[in-house]
Parts: C-alpha cells; structure tokens; sequence
C-alpha cells in the first residue's frame, strides 16, 4: 500500500495572530510553524500502517523552502519521502490541484489530509482532491482499518458517528481520534538522525489560477470588560443573562 | 440571477439551521428568485416564511445520503436552475460535501463567511473567519460560480413572510464510491453544532465522576455538554465533547465554562459564542478577560446552586 500525508505548515496553535502590509498580509514575524495538527493525527495512522501492515508513506507540502524543517519532523517521525511542490500557496483550489497532479503520478491507494487546515480553515483540499482524482473520500475520519482493498472507517458526525466502508483509492480527512493524543508520534534521536539522509524532492508548481484572493484581514473587535457577579448573588446572573443578554 | 440554498433535513423534517440560511440567502439574493433545495423531507414549506420563492423537494430511494450523492444533487439542480451562487451551511456533513459541490461546479468555495458581501471594485467581498476566529478575512472569488459556507449563527433567522411554490420530484442517485453501514446517535440529546446552549467543563472539575451537575446544569437549560481537551484526552469525556481550536468550534448564543482556564487554543474554538460565562475559582484566570459575565467562586458550590435556581426561573416563566 502507498500512501501520502498531505501537511500544511501552520502557525503553532499559541500565535497571537497580528496582519501587516495595510491588513493584507498574515504577519508571520515571530510566529513558528508547525504541522497542522489534524494531519499530525493522519501522519501518525500512516505510519502505523507502515509498521503493521508494510505501508511505504511519503508526506507532500505545497510551499516555498522555508516549510522544509517541519517536513524534516515529518520524515523524523517516520515518513519515508518528501515532496515539496515549490510554490506559495495561494488557495485551497491552487493546493488541491498541485497534490492531485502528484497523486495521480504516483498512484497513491490511500491519501490522507487533515480535515482542515488550522490557518485559513478551508476544509477543503481534501474534497476537491478526491473529487479531482476521482477517489472515494470519506471526511472527519476518527477511525480507518484497512485490509487489502477495502477501507472501514467511522466518521464524526453532527452529535454522534457514522460507520463507513469503501474501495481504495481513498483520501480522508483527518482529525483526533483517528489515534489517541497519547499515542502521537514524536521524534527520536534516531528518527532525527535518519531523516537527514531521506530525500525531499523539490517539484516544480503547475501553472493554476487560485479561485479566490484575500483581499484583506481583520483581527477581532475588542472585548468590552467581564461583568462579575458574586457567588451569593447568582439570581442576578439569571436576570442579566435573561434581561440584558436575552439568552434565557 | 437564481440563487440556491441547501436546506438540511433529517427526520424528514427541515433543521433548524433552514430558518437561518434561507435568511441569508434571500438578503444575498436582493430581489433575485430564491430557489431552496432539500431532500426526503416531507413538509418544507416553512422556509417561505424565511424568503424561500421556489423549493425544490426531492425523494429518493435511498433514506441516508452520502457526501458524494448530496453533492451531486445539489451541483446538477444549480446547473438546472442556472444558479451561479449555492449557500450551504456549516454542519459536520455540510464541510463533507461542500468541497464536492465546488469542484463539480468548478466554484470558488468560500467557507465559514458571517454575513452580507460588500461589494468592492465589482466584486463582492465576504467576510469569513480565519485562523479559527483569531482573525477574519475578506475574501472574493475569480470564477464566476461561487459556493457559500455560512458560519453557524453569524445572520441569525430573519422572517420575511413569501408564498413558497414548493415542487416535489424524485431523483435518480448517482453509484457512490461510499457507503453507509449505520449511524450511532445519542437521541434526544442536544448537540454541540446544534444546540443553543452549551455547558463545558474543564480539568477544575478534578475527575469523571464530577460530571453529574454539568449534566444536570445542561438537562435544565436545554443545552448540549462539552468539555476542554485535557478532559477528552484523559478519558473523562468522550472526543466528540473536546470544543477548540483542535476540537469542535462551537457558535452558540450562550457557552458556560466551568472549571476552565480558557488557554488561547480553546478561546479560539469558542469565541464565535455571543455570550460567555464563566465560573472559575481563580480570578486571575485568563478566561475571564474573554468572557461577558464571570462568578469568581467554587464549582461545586455554584454550579448545584446555579441549578436550583435556574429551576425556578423556568418554573416561573414557563
Ligand atoms: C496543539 C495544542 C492544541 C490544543 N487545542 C486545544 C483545544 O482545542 N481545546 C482546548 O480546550 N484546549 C486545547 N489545548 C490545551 C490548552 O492549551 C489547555 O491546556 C487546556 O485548554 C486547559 O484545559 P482546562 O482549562 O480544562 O484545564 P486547566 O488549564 O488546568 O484549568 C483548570 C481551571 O479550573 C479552575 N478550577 C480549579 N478548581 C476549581 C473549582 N473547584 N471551581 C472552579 N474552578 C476551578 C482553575 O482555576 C483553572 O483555571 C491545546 C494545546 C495544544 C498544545
Ligand atoms: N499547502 C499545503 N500542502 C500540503 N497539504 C495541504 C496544504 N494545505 C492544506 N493541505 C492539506 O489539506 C488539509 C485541509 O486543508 P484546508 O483545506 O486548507 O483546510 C490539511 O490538513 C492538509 O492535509
């Protein structure tokens, strides 16, 4: 089985997020990046794969140099090989189409993409990839077996889950649960040795038009001070949040 | 020029996301027909009252879409109709299939958007959070079909009374490359993406075995339960409880934070709430410089009050 982890570098989930240039760009000075938190999950479930079941895993990230130490953290934990699509990506549409011409060169059985990106929150690069490369997807996936040819999986739904079975080719989208927190993988010292050694190869960017711009940002409207109320006063909490608030 | 809103349905009955969505649809629509789509619902007639002109319902054999087969339904009723803008909403199945939608409408997708487009130069320009609600962005399409994902409780319902022509037909569904082998529900209990309230709770609460008096807080006011991470990691709550910026995002009109310190990374997830209450021994707490009412006091000796109390005001105002 091959399979490939789709990562986006993002910015750790602690930034204070802060724009510049007139609004219009994302302030990245003093942010770190890291690896999208939902595909750290998908990372971790591929390289299981990978141990129990003689998966070959290869990670892709659509991005300029500087994403290139988190995918090191990527084949550090256990990817095998890395693509960098050399490009800034520009949308979900620019990204999906650059995997996908990827994928269909390399013939992956299994794609696995984080359910959305914690960045610009698209959650779509994995719906336009499967749609694209006419694989079956299954989206905020919490568990996957696979056996040969077929795929179980559960996915969230709104209030509860939903059991789910496919044919490969399949591309997921993955979030927590689909392995347990405890169980995430972190580099080890040989990991980190070895992935000096494993290759990321560089791809050239097709040409694609992006089908939306940010135009501009804007950060939150300041929040007015906390009304506080005493413990042994909590029936005028119920009247405030009844009268002023008119949520009750 | 038409324009197409999805409308949920489950139970054969139309979500109470519809009242919302038609809303906004026929605020974007400005006069323009709108046209709703749902399916196997059996009275959908309500959305009129929201601004719905014509309503399309369909049947299917089928009871229990797939992502793939939604999607498809939705893309060839827009080709149909001619609509260059679909609205959909933010469910869990709406972010499935609102990516399949674009791409077979090769549409821009412009998900999580809180209100009316501004028009600038032409375009329009729609506000839509990013960085999980650390920050919003205005965001416009350079293809001329655009799909809309409207973020939960950002337009609210705004009546606007039509008589809505409502035209029933049965579709053929497409094979699909997935299939459904069941679903597990908690039934009767609210959720997260829907309720109105929601009661979360976070490590302050020192174990499981606490969590009789959020559920009870909950069970009175109606309201769906959650939790911070920590509590979901450590086996206390179930996963689908965890709320943040990894977890679920919730948009509630009240979120009640319970023994929480409000780390940056679960504010994040549950800002789009109108109102927050806090209740935390620790008045240094960080959650309390992002909430609008806060009670400084002991969990376990507030909440059972807060329950009693409550009790009696919707013994009163019922
Ligand atoms: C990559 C990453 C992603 C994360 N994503 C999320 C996320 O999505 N959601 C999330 O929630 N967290 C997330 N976190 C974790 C986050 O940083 C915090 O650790 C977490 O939110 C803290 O949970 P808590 O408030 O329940 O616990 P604590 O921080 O331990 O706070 C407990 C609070 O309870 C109060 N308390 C104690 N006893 C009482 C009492 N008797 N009565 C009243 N109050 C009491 C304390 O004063 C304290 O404020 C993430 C962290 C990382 C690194
Ligand atoms: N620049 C990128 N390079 C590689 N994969 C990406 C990139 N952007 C998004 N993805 C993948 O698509 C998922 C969903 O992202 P998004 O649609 O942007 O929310 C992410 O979790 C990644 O798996």
């Amino acid at each position: 089985m091959k399979i490939l982890v789709c990562i986006s570098a993002v910015p750790d989930t602690t930034s204070k997020i802060n724009f510049t240039a007139n609004d219009t760009k994302f302030d990245t000075q003093g942010v770190q990046f890291v690896i999208n938190p939902n595909d750290e999950f998908g990372l971790t479930r591929a390289i299981w794969f990978q141990e129990k079941q003689g998966a070959e895993v290869h990670t892709a990230t659509v991005g300029t140099s500087s994403v290139e130490p988190i995918m090191r953290k990527a084949l550090a934990i256990g990817a095998d090989k890395g693509f960098r699509i050399d490009a800034a990506p520009s949308d979900g549409f620019f990204v999906a189409t650059q995997l996908s011409s990827l994928i269909q060169r390399e013939q992956y059985d299994l794609v696995i993409c984080g359910r959305e990106s914690i960045d610009y929150n698209g959650a779509m690069v994995p719906g336009l990839i499967a749609q694209h490369c006419g694989y079956a997807f299954i989206n905020a996936c919490v568990k996957l077996e696979i056996e040969g040819t077929q795929a179980k999986a559960v996915r969230e739904i709104d209030g509860g889950n939903e059991r789910l079975s496919s044919s490969l080719p399949l591309v997921i989208g993955a979030q927590k649960g689909l392995v347990e927190e405890s169980d995430l993988k972190i580099p080890n010292m040989r990991g980190i040795m070895m992935a000096r050694q494993k290759p990321i190869d560089v791809l050239s960017a097709e040409d694609v038009a992006a089908r939306t711009t940010d135009i501009r940002f804007e950060r939150p409207a300041v929040k007015s001070e906390v009304t506080l109320v005493k413990p042994t006063d909590l029936d005028t909490l119920i009247d405030l949040l009844h009268k002023e608030a008119k949520v009750l | 020029m038409a324009l197409l809103v999805y409308l949920e349905a489950e139970d054969s009955k139309l979500k109470k996301s519809a009242a919302e969505l038609a809303s906004y649809a026929a605020a974007l629509a400005n006069g323009d027909k709108v046209f709703g789509l749902t399916v196997n619902a059996t009275d959908a007639s309500d959305c009129g009252a929201y601004g719905v002109d014509e309503i399309h319902v369909l049947e299917t054999a089928a009871t229990a879409l797939t992502a793939e087969q939604t999607a498809q339904l939705i893309a060839e009723t827009a080709k149909e109709i001619g609509a260059k803008t679909v609205v959909i909403g933010s469910s869990a199945d709406a972010k499935y299939f609102g990516a399949l939608v674009a791409a077979q409408l090769e549409a821009a997708y412009i998900p999580n958007v809180v209100g009316l487009p501004e028009t600038q130069d032409g375009a329009s320009l729609y506000k839509r959070s990013v960085f999980t609600n650390k920050g919003f962005a205005y965001t416009k399409a350079t293809t001329e079909t655009v799909v809309i994902g409207l973020a939960k409780n950002a337009f609210g319902a705004q009546p606007n009374e039509k008589s809505v022509q409502v035209v029933s037909m049965t579709a053929t569904l497409a094979d699909t490359k997935v299939t459904s082998e069941g679903t597990e529900k908690a039934s009767g209990k609210a959720t997260i993406a829907d309720a109105d309230i929601v009661v979360s709770a976070g490590r302050g609460l020192k174990g499981p075995e606490n969590w009789g008096m959020i559920e009870e807080l909950a069970e009175v006011l109606g309201a769906a339960t959650a939790c911070s991470k920590p509590v979901s990691d450590m086996g206390w709550r179930p996963h689908g409880e965890h709320v943040g910026q990894t977890g679920k995002p919730v948009a509630t009109n009240l979120y009640i934070a319970i023994g929480i310190s409000g780390a940056i990374q679960h504010l994040a997830g549950i800002n789009a709430s109108k109102v927050k209450v806090v209740i935390n021994n620790d008045p240094e707490a960080p959650f309390f410089k992002a909430a609008d009412y806060g009670v400084v006091g002991d969990a376990f000796e507030v909440v059972p009050q807060l329950i009693e109390k409550l009790k009696n005001f919707k013994a009163q105002n019922a």
